[in-house]
């Protein structure tokens, strides 16, 4: 049986019916096309997924869609404004913070909760703050700089 | 990876909640952290979710004369960083903020993860040392269970079917002086030995482990040679000798049992230092 759910992504509101089954992050990809979001394993472990629920970083690979009913989602497409890059964005691309790219929404998305809750954060605590984030190829370094980058910036 | 087909029913208070449960194979839904996972790999296939997840009354943590009651769908991350928590439960902050990476935090419940009991669980151990108590109502009323009496075995609790845990009950003067230590999983973060410890009200130490055993335990035979003493080097080292003697230890290709027994026994030597 298939159920209504609304919820309002990067300030649009969608309205759809869809099976309980669905996965946040497939009715993302899928549905509303905001495919910014990646899969990047089966088991919760890789942060590729990672949205905010209400301000919030989560993995949408570990959601269903109903469970989002009601809430309001930002995803990576949400965050440049007319054109202009977001601090992180920005960090990124100056410090050289991602060489294939796949794992660099979700780590932005985590960096941006961290830097919500801690506006200065150590490099230890950027560390710890992305240990649900794994990259294939950078080493983390230059991920690092890049929120140090824009902890500077915001 | 997409779960088998199943019904949906969010509710929004206990008592909808222990009706919608009445049908055969439904299950509660809280963070989904647990469930989810294992749903997707399909090792389960309830045919109806229960959505507790947005029951206000459910969440939130509040101070009750000498008791802090913690709303069962209260997620690791609001506990973690709740201020009474931290002043008053240290053990309970550090155990919170250490379970997995931060979005698993801010989803996965402290009442989830009791209920689902893994033998790894970092909360079992807490509540464990602490003495707290759980809250928990069905269809033939309401019952409270001591966290001492809630482990029954791997992923199997006291909870009889269709009971939700509503509350955890904990004794502020329990936990003035406790502590939470870990050494995780590298990817999970789950303990591959947890142990908390806590000087409780009248001066006695609590030792709880998880991850060593399939099921979590205190280990009554190193609190008994803490019994009325100071904790010292000495004191601390004998603690350390009893410790976890006697259990059977878990194996697994994260730690043989004699490398876990190992860690088990440093592990509390760190936890007894940091209360010393
Ligand atoms: C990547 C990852 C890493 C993790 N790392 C750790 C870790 O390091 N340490 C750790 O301890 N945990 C870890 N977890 C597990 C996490 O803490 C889960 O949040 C928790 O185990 C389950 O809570 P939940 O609210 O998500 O429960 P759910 O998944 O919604 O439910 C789990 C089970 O409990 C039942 N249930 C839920 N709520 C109640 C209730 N109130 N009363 C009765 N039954 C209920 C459900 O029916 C289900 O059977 C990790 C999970 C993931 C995905
Ligand atoms: S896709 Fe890997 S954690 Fe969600
Ligand atoms: S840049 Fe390739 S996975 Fe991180």
């Amino acid at each position: 049986m298939n159920v209504k759910i609304n919820m309002k992504v990067n300030g649009t509101s969608y309205s759809h019916e869809v099976e309980p089954r669905t996965l946040l992050v497939h009715y993302l990809r899928d549905t509303l096309r905001l495919t910014g979001t990646h899969i990047g394993c089966d088991t919760s472990g890789c942060g590729a997924c990672t949205i905010h629920l209400d301000g919030k970083a989560v993995k949408s690979c570990t959601l269903l869609a109903v469970q989002a009913d009601g809430h309001e989602l930002t995803t990576i497409e949400g965050l440049s404004s007319n054109g202009t890059l977001h601090p992180i964005q920005e960090g990124f691309n100056q410090e050289h913070g991602l060489q294939c790219g796949f794992c660099t929404p979700g780590m932005i998305m985590t960096a941006l909760d961290l830097l919500h809750n801690n506006p200065k954060p150590t490099e230890e605590e950027i560390r710890h703050a992305l240990e649900g984030n794994i990259c294939r190829c950078t080493g983390y370094h230059n991920i690092v700089k890049s929120i140090q980058y824009a902890a500077k910036k915001m | 990876m997409i779960p088998s087909t199943f019904t949906y029913q969010k509710v929004n208070s206990v008592e909808e909640a222990i009706k919608a449960l009445s049908s055969a194979d439904s299950k509660l839904l809280a963070g989904g952290h647990s469930l989810i996972p294992t749903m997707k790999l399909r090792l389960s296939q309830p045919s109806k979710l229960v959505d507790i997840g947005s029951i206000a009354g459910l969440r939130g943590i509040k101070e009750a004369g000498a008791e802090i009651i913690i709303g069962a769908v209260s997620t690791h991350q609001e506990i973690a960083s709740n201020k009474i928590i931290q002043s008053k439960l240290p053990v309970v902050a550090q155990g919170a903020a250490s379970i997995g990476d931060v979005q698993v935090r801010n989803k996965g419940t402290i009442g989830g993860s009791l209920a689902h009991a893994d033998p790894a669980a970092d909360w079992a151990a807490v509540i464990l040392a602490l003495d707290a108590t759980l809250a928990v109502q069905g269809s033939k009323g309401s019952r409270k269970v001591k966290a001492t009496d809630f482990f029954k075995g791997m992923f199997t609790t006291a909870l009889q079917e269709g009971e939700i845990i509503t509350a955890i009950h904990i004794p502020v003067a329990a936990g003035s002086k406790s502590a939470y230590v870990k050494f995780p999983q590298p990817a999970s973060r789950f303990a591959i030995v947890g142990c908390a410890v806590v000087k409780n009200g009248e001066g006695k130490i609590n030792i709880a482990y998880t991850g060593v055993s399939s099921c979590p335990f205190r280990d009554s035979g190193a609190e008994k040679v803490l019994a009325g003493k100071k904790l010292d080097a000495g004191t601390i080292q004998a603690a350390s000798n009893a410790a976890v003697e006697g259990m059977s230890i878990l194996e697994d290709h994260y730690a043989s049992e004699k490398y876990r027994k190992h860690l088990a026994k440093v592990y509390l030597k760190r936890a007894l230092s940091a209360i010393a």
